[in-house]
């Protein structure tokens, strides 16, 4: 947690568990299981996964909106958690969170200029009109036009919603944002220009991000690091680069071949893993290894025994028995080749 | 709209008729509200042949799923205004009657929308609603039709489909209600398939099945398909064909892959530059400044010219679709001067 520096890590998750009542008595949902990494200031971490992963419980549980079942979220070496309510409340605005859904986190019935400028009020700092003026910079800094700022939500666009959001979040100077599938409701074009902002926001106020989605290509875009979460578990973890050319855990090869690419046919990675079945249940996860029901890879031990989170190479970490070692051969039947 | 638009509209017309499953020429709809009328799409004009798969890209409000709805005839009638021809299988669907229309759609034409759940009755179950379809155009038996739904959702890669017949949707995840929608669609084996985003709501992995699944079914019956979405990825890897589409209408139409190589419409450019490439990561996106106008405010020249970073005088006035070969189409003055960047620049 402390490198030779002595520097204190922004944010270690440690062998974390988060798990919910379920339905039924004594059902358990376990959301999140085990999960454990470091996240470097300055650093954008991405974490990936479909739905069901744990991945938004896992966010949620870095801003300490979820507490954990078991295992340990550290904040610059400290124990959010272990703080008292009113310290918390305090503690939290350095550490951020932004949705997918900039709708829900607006008032409808406040300006925009009154959302943002919110958090300031709640936390009671400065006069009412320092308060007026940092969100009015705010605004500025996110770039959304002045004349918008005493407009509603309703009268805005999803883009710039998303961007009065961002604006909110940055009001109170976090040190770290988790953003939770910020770009998967806008159009590309749209995405492309918040990507670009996020990196700018980044440079500008030496930001940390832990960047959650299910889209592959905006994950590996923007992050340093990248987490894969499939069921609740990492999968594996590595240099966004070295997990794009070449993914050591069978669901990330699965993941990176399911994504389209917008190339003509003869630029194409031709082979595609189509993974059968559904993506299981947290309330009832295969044994052994959460992904053998899928893995067009699995043997029978892959049922019976939960592989072990190693590193395989410097630097990247895999759960898989068969990661950095020669694989048992791909059945043909979930290899299809592509058309047209 | 002047002579010289009109005339390269006409010289625009897609594939020679007859032999097109679907040829669309110069549709227009208008909507009515309070501030009078407003036209949403203009002159949209495609051919879909037998057992093709055309893709239809574009953002948020360009038009691509309006397109859909006139070609089924799913429009409201009131305070709607839709012309041009809409020629299926030799005849012009835009003169059909609502009666006539519901013994096509279903039948010859087949739709698969993003959101299975809404598509769907929460209180029938899947097998009820499979065999509505069977027996509102097939005069065929209870029993009969309940065989041919469990055999569509064989053929849909259900794993038990004597099962799921009896299942209600609420019960499915959003896969397996996405293979139940294209086992509905194409139940009654129809020549066309119109599927409007529909994996947009589903997991990467599942929308890989799926894609697989469709392509696959499309093949094997010769079933064409008319493909909506957003995403080009899908188009490159499942489409012969596509259309841009922007504003309400084609801006560039052609081969798949001579326009993913080299794009001749600077929207279709822009598109394939903003989607992040893992060769340039960290690197700053190419974005395609400012948003769709709305069609209250639509540009009175070419519709694209405000946020276009090619844009020149002449671009102010109304631009036609122009023929760039025999295969391609393209609504840009300029497509002949400029070399836009393509997916591999």
């Amino acid at each position: 947690m402390t490198d030779l520096s002595g520097a204190v890590d922004i944010l270690v998750v440690d062998d974390l568990d988060v798990t919910f009542k379920g339905r039924r008595r004594n059902q358990k949902v376990r959301a999140v299981e085990g999960v454990g990494f470091t996240v470097r200031e300055g650093e954008t971490f991405g974490v990936i996964g479909e739905s069901g992963s744990g991945k938004s419980t896992l966010g949620r549980c870095i801003v300490c909106l979820v507490p954990p079942s078991g295992g340990r979220v550290l904040h610059f070496g400290k124990d959010p958690f272990a703080l008292s309510a009113s310290e918390l409340r305090r503690h939290r605005r350095g550490f951020q969170i932004i949705f997918q859904d900039p709708n829900a986190a607006l008032d409808p019935r406040m300006t925009i200029l009154e959302s943002v400028r919110e958090p300031l009020d709640v936390a009671g700092i400065g006069t009412a009109q320092e308060r007026r003026v940092k969100a009015l910079e705010m605004l500025d800094r996110v770039a959304l036009a002045p004349e918008l700022a005493l407009r509603y939500p309703h009268e805005i666009s999803g883009g710039q919603k998303q961007r009065a959001n961002i604006a909110r979040a940055l009001v109170l100077e976090p040190s770290l944002i988790v953003c939770d599938e910020v770009v998967a409701a806008l159009d590309v074009s749209i995405q492309a220009d918040m990507l670009n902002l996020f990196a700018k926001l980044q440079r500008e106020f030496s930001l940390t991000y832990v960047f959650i989605s299910h889209d592959l290509r905006v994950v590996a875009h923007v992050s340093d690091r990248v987490a894969v979460m499939y069921c609740g578990k990492l999968m594996e973890l590595a240099p966004a680069e070295d997990l794009m050319a070449a993914p050591l855990h069978p669901y990330s090869q699965a993941l990176l071949s399911a994504e389209p690419e917008p190339q003509p046919a003869h630029l194409r990675n031709k082979k595609r893993i189509i993974l059968k079945g559904e993506i299981p249940s947290p309330l009832n996860p295969p044994s052994g290894c959460r992904f053998h029901t899928r893995c067009p890879i699995a043997v029978a031990e892959c049922a019976t025994r939960e592989p072990e989170w190693r590193e395989v190479l410097p630097g990247r970490w895999a759960a898989c028995h068969f990661a950095g070692a020669p694989v048992p051969a791909v059945s043909d039947a979930t290899v299809e080749v592509l058309r047209p | 709209m002047s002579d010289a638009v009109a005339m390269a509209v006409e010289r625009a017309g897609v594939a020679p008729p007859g032999k097109a499953l679907l040829s669309i020429r110069d549709l227009c709809v208008s909507f009515r509200d309070d501030s009078g009328w407003t036209q949403v799409l203009n002159n949209v004009s495609l051919a879909v042949n037998p057992g093709e798969t055309v893709g239809i890209v574009g953002e948020s409000g360009c038009g691509k799923s309006l397109t859909a709805l006139s070609i089924l005839g799913l429009l409201q009638k009131r305070d709607v205004l839709r012309t041009g021809e809409i020629n299926f299988e030799g005849r012009d669907l835009a003169k059909l009657s609502e009666a006539e229309m519901r013994r096509v759609r279903g039948r010859h034409i087949g739709m698969i929308f993003q959101e299975p759940m809404s598509a769907l009755d929460p209180v029938f179950t899947v097998g009820d609603q499979i065999t509505e379809t069977v027996r509102t155009h097939f005069n065929v038996s209870r029993r009969e039709a309940n065989e041919r739904a469990v055999a569509a959702l064989a053929a849909v890669r259900i794993a038990s489909p004597q099962n799921v017949v009896s299942m209600y949707p609420m019960s499915l995840s959003g896969g397996m209600r996405q293979r139940v929608m294209i086992a509905m669609a194409l139940v009654c084996e129809p020549r066309l398939l119109i599927a409007d985003e529909p994996t947009t709501a589903l997991d990467v992995t599942i929308q890989a099945q799926i894609m697989d699944l469709l392509l696959d079914l499309g093949q094997r019956t010769g079933t064409a398909i008319l493909f909506i979405t957003h995403n080009l990825g899908l188009v490159a890897e499942s489409c012969t064909r596509m259309l841009t589409m922007y504003a309400g209408q084609v801006v560039e139409d052609g081969p798949v892959d001579k326009i993913l190589m080299q794009p001749k419409h600077p929207y279709t450019a822009g598109l394939l530059g903003s989607v992040p490439q893992p060769r340039q990561r960290k690197s700053l996106l190419p974005s395609i400044p400012g948003r769709v106008p709305s069609p209250h405010e639509m540009p009175s020249g070419c519709r694209f010219a405000p946020r276009c970073t090619y844009v020149q005088p002449p671009c102010l006035a109304p631009q036609a679709l122009l023929s760039a070969d025999a295969e391609r189409q393209v609504r840009c003055r300029r497509y002949d001067e400029l070399t836009l960047p393509g997916a591999i620049s």
